[in-house]
């Protein structure tokens, strides 16, 4: 109880510059917590997460709490049932603390498409936390939560986590059950958890993992993660590093990463630079891809069976296209634009169906890698995290923020990004892409370089 | 090349069901035609002889019998909708 109490005296201390949670639900958690006090008065056996209190992004659905996907599409929207990760959760003794703030509808790379305002970094208040899950990264930065779930279409897990130096697992796909998760582009994304330690982000995925018949993608992994016995290993690990994912990238963001490989070699690892030919079609594959189910996807918000709707007499597609106009923002109509187009007669074989080819591309160019290395490394992201307003503008220079990020979810791999320092007082974070289900090894070996370099310890300016 | 202006926004936006201002016309054909410029880069993909991939893992269809369950009630199922008439969603015409 005291637990979750100091928790929320640090939102109500910082959140008001931070704008990290859209929605707490304190009351309902209190309640929580002193169930589990009760549980362990009466020394009854207590979940993995027994007291822990768990930041929601507001497109993951927990029971009877307003979800909105930031977006004034669904304000007012109730669940009647938990995702499967919430259930999951709540089996463990998590405690729900509140909804954190997104890019409308996991559409951006800052947080700033927000319908409810931006939400700002905890290390420099001017500048962005990353997204799309900015909200829940920033939450657990500014120690306002010490885990968060967040969910990965195209890096939104990985970007707020580098950019505001906390660790983010997106998770192999089908390793952690979408159910529950309202939908963008489902064959790219999963729900994964953002922590402040390498273990807190083990441990809260091997809560959520694990097949589940409501999502028929979801598979059992091969082997079970025991988050308790994890310890950091980098010794005989085979590093690839693709020139492809490091040109480009702001040159103090590279010293930085470099710094981290060879301290990952001191440590006992090896690496090689490669050659991925195909990633540089990806940023466009996956923008192809992600848009056109997008556009798909979002055809179910017409006013009429939830959410809002616009109030104007007339016919179905009248109330229909009035309800889109005034509920979806800027970035979301134009991604259902270019996906619509993406989709159309005429466009479908260059555009779509091209994009999944080069999916094939790239999915065979990291078999190939990941047959002769553990791992793949590289920057998260290509420059630390920018100033709010800089991008909004210029979709494309946005767009441009994910090109390290994407080619992972194309692939399905896990990947996971593990802070590494800092450039001007700017967090910087390593990634860590993996073969499929060997989230194990990304683990441990980013627990040895935590262990070394001991970043969680700082903290961001705030009081 | 596929040319985006303003009568192709227009026809999209009403392909997906979406009123834009004039405003939002102006600004997206700009915008748009700077992102398709750089989807050209998939051009030069050598794609000959590769199969489309749709999803990543290698499923097989998961069959379970067909055993009734536990549902949302109707007041569930239709708890959020925004016009409602008893057990029924209220929608707009849809013939005229």
């Amino acid at each position: 109880m005291e637990v979750v109490e100091a928790f929320y005296s640090r939102v109500e201390e910082n959140d008001a510059k931070v704008n990290a949670f859209l929605r707490l639900t304190k009351e309902k958690a209190l309640e929580e917590a002193r169930r589990v006090d009760i549980a362990v008065k009466r020394e009854e056996r207590l979940g993995r997460l027994a007291g822990l209190p768990i930041a929601v992004k507001d497109n993951i659905c927990v029971k009877g709490v307003e979800v909105t996907c930031a977006s004034k599409i669904l304000a007012g929207y109730r669940p009647p049932y938990d995702a499967t990760a919430i259930a999951k959760i709540k089996a463990e003794g998590g405690i729900v603390m509140g909804m954190t703030n997104m890019d409308e509808f996991a559409m951006g790379s800052s947080t700033e498409n927000s319908a409810y305002g931006p939400t700002r970094n905890p290390w420099s208040l001017d500048r962005v936390p990353g997204g799309s899950s900015g909200g829940s990264a920033a939450a657990v930065a500014a120690r306002m939560s010490p885990l968060a779930l967040g969910s990965d279409t195209g890096g939104s897990i990985r970007c707020p986590a580098a950019f505001c130096s906390v660790v983010g697992l997106k998770p192999t796909y089908g390793a952690v059950s979408r159910y529950g998760l309202i939908a963008y582009a489902c064959s790219l994304e999963q729900i994964g958890p953002i922590a402040r330690t390498v273990k807190d982000c083990a441990l809260l995925f091997s809560v959520i993992a694990g097949r589940d018949p409501r999502d028929s993608t979801t598979l059992e992994p091969p082997r079970r993660l025991e988050p308790e016995s994890l310890e950091g290993d980098a010794s005989r690990v085979k590093l690839a590093v693709p020139k492809e994912l490091v040109h480009g990238v702001d040159p103090r963001v590279e010293e930085r990463f470099w710094r981290a490989i060879h301290k990952l070699e001191e440590l006992g690892a090896s690496y090689s630079e490669v050659s991925m030919p195909n990633l540089k079609y990806s940023l466009a594959a996956y923008y192809v891809i992600a848009m056109s189910e997008a556009s798909s996807n979002l055809a179910r918000y017409d006013g009429v069976r939830y959410g809002y709707r616009a109030k104007v007499e007339g016919d179905w597609s009248e109330v229909y296209a009035r309800t889109r106009e005034e509920g979806f923002g800027p970035e979301v109509k134009r991604r259902i634009i270019l996906g619509t187009f993406a989709l159309s007669a005429g466009y479908y074989g260059r555009y779509y169906l091209k994009a999944l080819k080069v999916r094939a591309l790239v999915k065979r160019d990291f078999q190939e890698i990941l047959s002769k290395f553990d791992v793949v490394a590289s920057p998260t992201m290509p420059t630390p995290p920018f100033k709010l307003g800089e991008k909004v503008k210029d979709p494309l220079s946005m767009y441009m923020m994910d090109v390290d990020t994407v080619p992972v979810n194309l692939a399905g791999l896990p990947a996971l990004s593990v802070p590494c320092g800092f450039v001007d007082g700017l967090p910087v974070g390593l990634q860590l892409i993996g073969n499929y289900f060997d989230e194990e090894r990304l683990f441990k070996i980013a627990l040895a370089l935590e262990d070394e370099l001991r970043i969680y310890e700082r903290k961001p300016p705030l009081s | 090349m596929a040319e985006i202006n303003e009568e192709t926004i227009k026809h999209l936006a009403w392909l997906a069901r979406l009123k834009l201002s004039e405003d939002e016309i102006k600004e997206y054909v700009g915008q748009l035609s700077k992102i398709l410029d750089y989807f050209k880069i998939l051009d030069e993909a050598p794609t000959e002889n590769v199969e489309p991939l749709f999803h990543v893992l290698d499923l097989v269809n998961v069959m379970r019998d067909d055993e009734p369950g536990e549902t949302l009630s109707v007041d569930e199922a239709l708890s959020n909708a925004p016009l409602k008439e008893g057990n029924y969603i209220e929608a707009p015409r849809m013939v005229t």
